[in-house]
């Protein structure tokens, strides 16, 4: 009876001891976080708006113009194409990059032979930078002296920069070729956690290779799935060093994404309002569509894939 | 007890926090606007193979004046954007390099930039002075060599071909067929949207050899309606003739400028010629030194039959200028100035391979490492009438990137002659 009674004021201690540690810091604690994240992006975001109601050259001091360059922007044909451009990427990089870094991920999660090396081979795109990813391929590209010039039979004249096709294929190309290491990576860690006992019942039961990963590790693999999407997404939205090297936006205005479009704008042409209203409306479609890709998967209840093991 | 603590770690972290803001925001403070007459100059420059030369310059003042130059070596990339940033800011340079023309057109609107003293225009050529005046204000003076714009050929192509480079635009369309039978590409040109630069360039000639300079000297002075000129229009049409008919061969619009790219179709032989500023020397050379000495010829762009300009105008980078704003104390950097064309500033580019255009250079070009292709070129700017600098450094970045963005889709076919001059005029309503 007693050691009954010491047993349980013991854990009735333990208990009060890891609710005090598992009690939620204090409001204070956010602080600098806050503080940096409100100097650092609140800050300039208001100040991206502002801009966007002037005119500046960022020379003389901003004009205050209103809604104008709001105005021009939704009359501005260049911008649907651009917005139209970026979707199309957009898409094509999730499509490419999604399937085969999930195969590569679980690929590489197993106990093969060769597995360590070839997984070090598959990694190392992620170790270049972006700017030398995009002259490497320009060089590879070239109609004359690259690879298109070997494979003349596939593709013809090999003139894959000069239509519009041919571009968004190769960026798409090459944006994969670098982020697919990326993703595996992440696919790789959430395919290890899956319990093997999962494949061992499966097994029991007569489920092949193909049943297992359709039934059991796509399924556990759901909150890795919502975060790389959302990275290609968010990602998606903000790149434009990779077509500023390998197309510069062309030919013509062909590959004009909206981030180009905004650099142009701001850094070529000097028309620092009309560029902010273009950085504006790529913060709304950035914040929009993490929203959406939270509500739609339900990431924001982070129920674990191992719930009831 | 557990909660005071937090609260004064809490407190420490925003004090901290406090701090860092605090540091980040002083960091853009000082320089400011020149008080005295001498002092010391912040002086930007371009990182190139000359840069010694000017570091030279640079010490022998340092080490002879009261004032003192401070030289920035600045990568080509950015380099624009940075000193536009710097020149709306209080960290603005004394003196800068700059390419002249519509690149400076913004600064001296907004009184940034010093007006300079007259007398130093008869140190240098005319035809390389024009870029250097803005709004009638001489506000840039060269630094550089000369860049001009001409046919580069590959002489054994034509050997082979037994045919001779053209002088004449029926030359031309001639050689087109001739070297298109061969399945040679007759001209290479860079059609990749990062060096549409490459296509503006027959733009240029085409105009000038229609319409003679006066054309183009309109547009870049503010009237944007001449671009209605029907020499702009026929130009067009031609550039879509020599498109059509395969003078580009059919895949110019994936192709990249330079090394790896037109510099290396025209040593292998798989195009006949290439039109390209003075620098093509350099880079077949440190290609292939041996197609450069003796495989590479060049001649002046052809003269167009029943065209008004001058056959003897060329285009391209008059040469590279320097440029004071109002945060230099002035005598110091009019001072440094008259170090541009000393004998030995003139001496030193011309061992870099350079031409530079002083009126006492003529002499130092003797040294240059080819003296035929330098004095080439000397004579080439010497006796032009007139020498247009590229569009796109003319115009500035505002007007001047649209515009390659029209040719490159003449080029590519996806606009027609009528609809480029239309696409043009629509770039300044």
């Amino acid at each position: 009876m007693v050691s009954v009674t010491s047993s349980r004021l013991v854990r009735n201690r333990e208990a009060r001891r890891a609710t005090l540690a598992l009690e939620r810091p204090g409001v204070a604690w956010a602080v600098p976080g806050l503080l940096f994240f409100a100097v650092f992006a609140l800050a300039p975001m208001a100040g991206v708006v502002y801009l966007s109601l002037t005119s500046w050259d960022g020379l003389s001091a901003p004009q205050f113009t209103g809604l104008h360059n709001w105005s021009r922007f939704l009359s501005d044909g260049q911008m649907w194409q651009s917005t139209l451009v970026t979707a199309v990427l957009l898409v094509g990089n999730i499509a490419v990059q999604a399937p085969i870094s999930i195969l590569l991920g679980v690929w590489s999660a197993g106990h093969q032979r060769n597995r360590a090396v070839l997984s070090a081979i598959f990694f190392l795109p992620l170790l270049l930078s972006t700017a030398a990813t995009a002259v490497m391929w320009r060089q590879l590209l070239d109609p004359n002296f690259g690879v298109p010039a070997e494979l003349a039979g596939l593709l013809g004249s090999a003139n894959l920069l000069g239509s519009q096709g041919g571009a968004v294929a190769c960026l798409v190309l090459v944006t994969s070729w670098q982020f697919i290491p990326f993703h595996t990576l992440l696919y790789q860690g959430a395919a290890r956690t899956v319990p093997e006992t999962l494949y061992q019942a499966a097994a029991i039961d007569g489920a092949g290779r193909a049943r297992q990963f359709f039934h059991i590790t796509l399924p556990q693999l759901r909150n890795t799935i919502v975060t790389s999407t959302t990275f290609m997404l968010v990602g998606g939205l903000t790149t434009f060093d990779i077509v500023l090297l390998l197309t510069n936006g062309g030919p013509g205005t062909d590959t004009s994404i909206l981030p180009f479009t905004m650099y142009q704008t701001a850094f070529r042409t000097y028309d620092y309002g009309y560029a902010s209203v273009i950085a504006s409306f790529l913060l709304l479609l950035a914040t929009g569509a993490s929203f959406v890709m939270v509500k739609l998967s339900g990431y924001d209840k982070m129920t674990s894939t191992l719930e009831g093991m | 007890m557990m909660n005071s603590i937090s609260r004064k770690r809490a407190c420490a972290t925003l004090v901290v926090s406090a701090a860092l803001v605090v540091t980040a925001a002083g960091c853009g403070s000082s320089a400011g606007s020149a008080k005295s007459a001498t002092g010391s100059v912040q002086f930007w420059t371009l990182q190139d193979p000359t840069n010694s030369v000017q570091q030279a310059a640079v010490d022998s003042y340092n080490s002879a004046g009261p004032g003192k130059v401070a030289m920035s070596v600045i990568a080509t990339d950015g380099f624009k954007d940075k000193l536009r940033t710097a020149m709306g800011s209080s960290l603005m340079p004394g003196i800068f390099f700059n390419w002249g023309g519509g690149s400076l057109t913004d600064y001296v609107r907004a009184g940034k930039l010093v007006t300079l003293d007259p007398a130093l225009k008869s140190q240098f050529l005319p035809s390389a002075l024009q870029a250097g005046t803005v709004d009638g204000k001489l506000v840039g003076i060269p630094a550089r060599g000369t860049q001009p714009v001409f046919l580069f050929y590959n002489k054994k192509v034509f050997t082979d071909a037994g045919v001779q480079p053209p002088t004449t635009w029926a030359d031309l369309t001639n050689l087109v067929q001739v070297f298109k039978g061969k399945g040679i590409t007759p001209f290479a040109v860079a059609g990749n949207a990062t060096s549409s630069w490459t296509e503006l360039m027959w733009i240029e000639y085409l105009v000038d050899r229609l319409a003679g300079p006066g054309l183009f000297q309109k547009i870049a002075a503010g009237d944007w309606s001449q671009w209605k000129d029907p020499a702009i229009l026929k130009t067009a049409q031609m550039v879509k003739g020599l498109v059509d008919s395969g003078a580009f061969g059919s895949n110019f619009a994936s192709v990249s400028y330079g090394a790896g790219g037109t510099s290396t179709l025209l040593d292998k032989g798989k195009a006949a010629m290439v039109l390209m500023g003075s620098w093509e020397y350099a880079t077949q050379q440190s290609a292939d030194p041996a197609f450069a000495k003796d495989g590479l010829g060049y001649l002046p762009f052809p003269s167009v039959e029943g065209g008004k300009g001058d056959p003897a105008d060329v285009v391209g980078n008059p040469t590279n200028y320097l440029s004071v704003t109002t945060a230099a104390p002035a005598t110091t950097a009019a001072d440094f100035l008259k170090t541009t064309y000393s004998d030995s500033y003139v001496a030193g580019l011309v061992a870099k391979g350079e031409v530079p255009v002083t009126v006492n250079a003529k002499q130092a070009l003797a040294k240059a490492p080819d003296p035929t292709y330098a004095g080439f070129q000397y004579d080439l700017v010497q006796k032009a009438p007139a020498f247009t600098q590229s569009w796109d450094q003319a115009l500035g970045l505002t007007l001047g990137t649209p515009l390659l963005t029209e040719i490159q889709r003449l080029f590519n076919g996806q606009d027609s002659p009528e609809q480029f001059v239309s696409g043009v005029l629509a770039i300044k309503p």
